[in-house]
């Protein structure tokens, strides 16, 4: 049988610049008054890119053109979710996926940290209480920690 | 059985942290089609929420609804919600069989009175047609319809049979085919149609219930606005090419390589309300009219019977009733003998391997 490499394929070449729809422009702009926003009076924006009709070629065209930052991190959390800071800074993306890798929202943020990131109220009380739990079992594992003390 | 536990509890159950049901609000966000600001309001109405128990009924159906749910991207939003609400009764996806599953559907009405929410999927014999044509378990569809949602606190009709009859419906309706909608007069019914509908917003509405306790605004047919309130033609990024006059007019000329507007080639999106166009299918990959084909408008009401798949609209824009009407006549005039013989020229074309375009296609039909 052939191999699958031996099948002769012809791709037909896009024509030099990537087919465009003109979607993206529209949300750089807005992406610029959220920008606008942040910088006036601290307000935060999220955007969500679902709602928007992009076409072909028009989601790669914005994230060219947002580029890419110095911060880039994955949150481990029901599936990946990938976070980092475009060439503007305070302008993030968040592409969340589900554990089989697909996405699952893609967001826009204008923030200074995007929430994700942040750790939450609650899981620093969890986290104190944690803290104390391991301690106190090293503690009591540990004959030179009364000497410590 | 509904429990008294919480979602958020449930959540942390499944081994869920603080962020990932923070990702889970933002995705549950942009699938309710609500902005990215709700989520911290959503996160806080979940945390409270209670499981909903749901009754799920398969009438005259082909389980493409079903199947469109449990094959959307898994296992977070959709799933985590089928995980929290208590589907306590569902023909092809539950174990039990026979009497124990009827049983198990009279427990869920009995312990659940007066909340509990049926989803409905497929068209039913009517009251006045044969019953034979669909029963369970002895029961006929009618029967177990209307018993079922007297204590239920609404009734949600997934897909477009259960929303304006569908395909058992399209003529010449042969079992006298009705919408849950014909029927149940004194329950709210949301109308989620689509053949099959997008799966996120089958799970979105249940969300909605899930996660505020309340129905959504819904549009003069019964569909939530939300998802429904915007033609796919509006929301369509050939529109450009609508609006400057480029159609495609073969489905391989050089209009069509260039992405060019389908609406000669039948597109129904400017009567078409639905969520393809932003929200897209298989988890966001694409959609028909991305893949070079027209929108059949599969979610509205009589789409089967609106006049053939590949005909252009005769009227633009306009109120999508109008258009089906004129759009529906035409197609009842042609009879069932043209049918026949449409279908045995298909048969001749596989044989000879003859191209057949769209205009010929659509005298054939
Ligand atoms: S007619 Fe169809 S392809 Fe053309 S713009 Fe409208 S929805 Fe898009
Ligand atoms: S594009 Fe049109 S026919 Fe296709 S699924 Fe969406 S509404 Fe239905």
């Amino acid at each position: 049988m052939a191999e699958l490499a031996g099948i002769p394929i012809h791709i037909e070449q896009p024509e030099a610049e990537p087919q465009q729809f003109g979607n993206a422009l529209p949300i750089l702009n807005e992406i610029r008054h959220a920008l606008a926003r942040f910088a006036e009076r601290a307000e935060p924006t999220r955007i969500d890119l679902a709602a928007i009709p992009f076409g072909p070629g028009d989601e790669a065209r914005l994230m060219a053109l947002l580029g890419r930052g110095e911060v880039e991190a994955t949150i481990d959390a029901l599936g990946p979710t990938r976070v980092w800071e475009t060439r503007f800074p305070g302008v993030w993306v968040l592409d969340y996926a589900n554990v089989e890798g697909e996405r699952i929202a893609l967001q826009i943020e204008i923030d200074e940290v995007p929430q994700m990131l942040r750790t939450q109220r609650a899981d620093i009380t969890d986290s104190l209480a944690a803290l104390d739990a391991a301690l106190a079992s090293a503690t009591a594992a540990d004959p030179a920690a009364e000497s410590r003390h | 059985m509904a429990t008294s536990k919480t979602l958020g509890e449930s959540l942390r159950q499944h081994g869920v942290s603080r962020r990932g049901f923070l990702k889970f609000c933002a995705a549950t966000a942009s699938m309710m089609a609500l902005p990215p600001s709700m989520a911290p309001a959503i996160a806080q109405a979940l945390e409270k929420a209670r499981r909903p128990s749901v009754i799920w009924l398969s009438f005259q159906e082909c389980t493409g609804c079903t199947e469109s749910l449990t094959r959307s991207f898994s296992p977070t939003v959709e799933n985590l919600i089928f995980d929290v609400i208590s589907l306590d009764y569902h023909h092809t996806l539950q174990a039990a069989a026979g009497d124990a599953a009827e049983h198990a559907r009279e427990q869920a009405m009995n312990t659940n009175a007066g909340e509990y929410l049926v989803v409905v999927d497929g068209s039913l014999p009517g009251p006045n047609a044969n019953p034979g044509y669909s029963t369970i378990a002895g029961i006929s569809n009618y029967d177990m319809l209307m018993d079922t949602i007297d204590g239920a606190a609404a009734v949600v009709a997934v897909g477009t049979c259960a929303a304006f009859g569908g395909l058992p419906k399209a003529d010449p309706n042969p079992t006298g085919a009705v919408s849950v909608q014909d029927l149940v007069k004194d329950k709210p019914v949301i109308n989620v149609s689509g053949c099959p509908p997008v799966p996120m917003v089958i799970t979105g509405v249940l969300a909605q219930f899930l996660t505020f306790g309340t129905l959504p605004e819904l549009d003069e047919y019964g569909r939530p606005r939300a998802f429904f309130g915007q033609s796919i033609h509006d929301r369509c990024y050939r529109r450009p090419f609508y609006d400057k006059g480029k159609f495609a007019e073969s489905f391989d000329d050089e209009g069509a390589k260039a992405g060019w507007c389908l609406y000669r080639l039948g597109c129904k999106g400017p009567m078409t309300y639905n969520a393809c166009a932003t929200m897209k299918w298989n988890g966001g990959a694409s959609w028909p009219v991305e893949a070079g084909y027209p929108c059949l408008g599969c979610s509205e009401p009589d789409f089967w019977d609106a006049g053939g798949f590949y005909k252009a609209l005769s009227v633009p824009t306009g109120s999508p009733g109008d258009v089906l009407l004129t759009a529906g006549a035409v197609g009842a005039a042609v009879g069932v003998g043209a049918g026949l013989m449409s279908r045995n020229q298909g048969k001749q074309a596989v044989k000879h391997h003859d191209k057949v375009t769209a205009d010929q296609l659509e005298e054939k039909l």
